[in-house]
């Protein structure tokens, strides 16, 4: 049977000319000098200079054109208007670069703060022990959006979809349909209402709420990137298989994503109230959308994998300068909100632009 | 030869999905120091061997030993904890992510003191001095840039990576799932040097290839696979490749002493 007379290392008789080939394996071409290409390159690597450069241009631009609006007061005001929505957009951030969407962000924020304001303001609670009930009360509601989408293994849409009619439905019940007076708040609980308050220096006033937003965004910023966690959950949301023969536990990070998501909404919820100045349950409907809108303009990418929450942070600070802007140049509510709608539309078109890596 | 014991064995393992018999009673034996090839038509069943090997399948039935300790591998990670690495078809990599980061993707060295341990720290440092050199152990390291996103890598570079990645932390036993399948001439014939160069620092391997020049210039043993099941063991020495693919596609039934062998 055995006819065959092996040298030692036989090497294929059309691999014979590879001797004299060029023997260097990885070597890079040079990259193309053009200047779409460098400045691709560039943007690819530091994603967040677009919502960077955005900011900065519509800042420069409406400070030329709209009356007030390089004034200290008015800077002040955008960044409290975004506050929530920048918190809820860095929930956000989490939960799609996980390849995910979170429909249900804005419920939990009310339900949360309902929570918050029901146990201390109706029961007597201290507020540190209903603060902290309803900080739980929002993780466990992320975590069981986690567990529908991990276990049960339904898509994240169809999941927070549900979930957001569910939690909607119990903040109506829980409330009563009633919004806790703010007059209650601050007799009973004034800390609830934390994160209204304001530090001035030199005519801005900044809300602690603004601050615990820029902590909250360093914090996420650090977990995303300093931490093995960060890299796994960008790895799941780039490629969930790869991820899993690389060992890695993606139900179990998944599942970590939400809870914790569900956990800054309720964060969020606390900061609205203070805010606001009072706990409604028929607020921030809209905080949703807006948070989604703001992690797009924030380069993040609706497929997974790539973005930053620093990015998701300046997307909802341009929207808070696009309208505050706007209004202040005279311009009506809805073309507002065209504004908004072509800054999505152009940010996931440079998305996809920079995707596309050859040609 | 048969009093060696091997570093990694099956018996009797099974794999059902639904009403396909992924994988029949399939026994398998590596031994130290070896590559033995695993050879076998489409659909024979070779992937959910190797899986099942990994961690990646779970098997209805049957054994797995590590070095003559029986093993239950639920997770990928479980067997990468054990020692075994696998580099898969389809490489594992996760595009975005650097070349640094892909080789530590699961098992991320911290900081040493407080920043590890309880602010969880990465050691980017230490990671990246790592990767490089266990690139340039193998000869990859013109890549200039080890933070270099996966993506931008070229085929062979990226099959480079993922070879580093097992070579460089696989301890007992390194698994390619056809590591040739989508390179060039120039690229196949890098990788079959990285493969030797594995071997020659005594860790065993397991080849998964359909290029039959390849597996019979590699392999120390050739497992054919047919029908779920190990038809037989043949030395690439004492066959021919046509012999080879006649077991493989049950066009030539293989003696009955070669199933010892």
């Amino acid at each position: 049977m055995s006819t065959q007379t092996e040298p030692k290392k036989p090497l294929n008789e059309f691999e014979a000319g590879l001797d004299k080939a060029d023997k260097a394996v990885a070597s890079f071409a040079q990259d193309d000098k053009t200047l779409t290409h460098v400045l691709r390159k560039f943007l690819r690597d530091y994603p967040t200079t677009i919502p960077a450069l955005v900011l900065i241009m519509s800042v420069l631009f409406f400070g030329a054109f709209a009356n007030n609006f390089m004034t200290p007061g008015t800077l002040s005001l955008v960044l409290k208007q975004v506050t929530v929505t920048g918190i809820v957009a860095v929930a956000q951030t989490l939960i799609i670069l996980t390849a995910g969407i979170d429909l249900s962000v804005g419920a939990i924020l009310v339900l949360s703060s309902i929570i918050m304001g029901k146990l201390s303001v109706d029961l007597g609670l201290p507020p540190f022990l209903a603060i902290s009930i309803g900080l739980f009360f929002g993780g466990l509601m992320g975590w069981f959006n986690g567990i529908l989408v991990t276990v049960i293994k339904l898509p994240p849409f169809i999941v927070t979809l549900g979930t957001l009619s569910i939690f909607t439905a119990l903040k109506l019940w829980y409330s009563a349909s009633q919004s806790i007076r703010g007059s209650d708040i601050r007799e009973t609980a004034p800390s609830l209402l934390f994160f209204g308050e304001r530090i001035s220096f030199g005519g801005f006033q900044i809300t602690y709420g603004v601050v615990a937003l820029l902590v909250l965004a360093g914090l996420v910023y650090y977990m995303l990137n300093h931490t093995a966690w960060g890299r796994h959950v960008m790895a799941i949301g780039d490629d969930p298989d790869a991820a899993m023969l690389s060992g890695i536990r993606i139900n179990r990070t998944l599942v970590s994503v939400y809870a914790f998501a569900g956990l800054i909404c309720a964060f969020g919820g606390w900061a609205a109230a203070g805010r606001v100045g009072s706990i409604s349950p028929i607020g921030f409907d809209d905080v949703n959308l807006q948070s989604i809108t703001a992690v797009v303009i924030g380069g993040t990418s609706l497929f997974g994998g790539r973005g930053s929450v620093i990015g998701s942070v300046l997307g909802a600070i341009i929207v808070g300068v696009f309208t505050t802007g706007l209004s202040l140049g005279g311009v009506d509510d809805y073309w507002q909100q065209f504004a908004a709608g072509c800054l999505v539309l152009v940010a996931v078109a440079l998305d996809q632009w920079l995707r596309r890596a050859t040609k | 030869m048969t009093n060696v014991q091997p570093i990694l064995s099956a018996r009797g393992l099974m794999k059902r999905y639904g009403q396909v018999v992924a994988m029949n009673g399939a026994d398998f034996d590596l031994y130290p120091g070896e590559i033995t090839a695993v050879i076998g038509d489409n659909g024979a069943g070779k992937s959910t061997l190797i899986k099942a090997l990994s961690g990646a399948v779970v098997p209805d039935h049957g054994q797995i030993f590590l070095e003559g300790k029986e093993v239950h591998f639920k997770r990928p990670d479980d067997a990468r904890n054990a020692g075994i690495e696998t580099v898969y078809q389809n490489l594992a990599l996760s595009p975005a992510l650097s070349i640094a980061d892909n080789m530590f993707l699961g098992r991320e060295w911290r900081k040493p003191g407080l920043l590890g341990k309880v602010f969880r720290k990465m050691d980017h440092a230490r990671m990246q001095d790592f990767a490089r050199d266990k690139l340039n152990d193998l000869g990859l390291m013109t890549i200039q840039n080890i933070n270099q996103a996966v993506e931008t890598l070229s085929g062979g570079q990226r099959q480079g990576v993922a070879v580093a990645r097992a070579a460089a932390f696989g301890s007992k036993v390194i698994i390619l799932d056809e590591p040739t399948a989508a390179l060039g001439v120039k690229e196949s014939r890098r990788v079959l040097e990285l493969i030797q160069d594995v071997r020659s620092r005594g860790i065993p391997i397991i080849l998964i290839s359909h290029n039959m020049p390849h597996v019979f210039e590699l392999a120390d043993r050739i497992h054919v696979h047919r029908l779920g099941q190990r038809l037989c063991v043949i030395d690439p020495k004492k066959h021919t490749m046509s012999d080879a693919v006649a077991y493989m596609t049950g066009a030539k039934e293989p003696d009955t002493e070669l199933e010892l062998a």
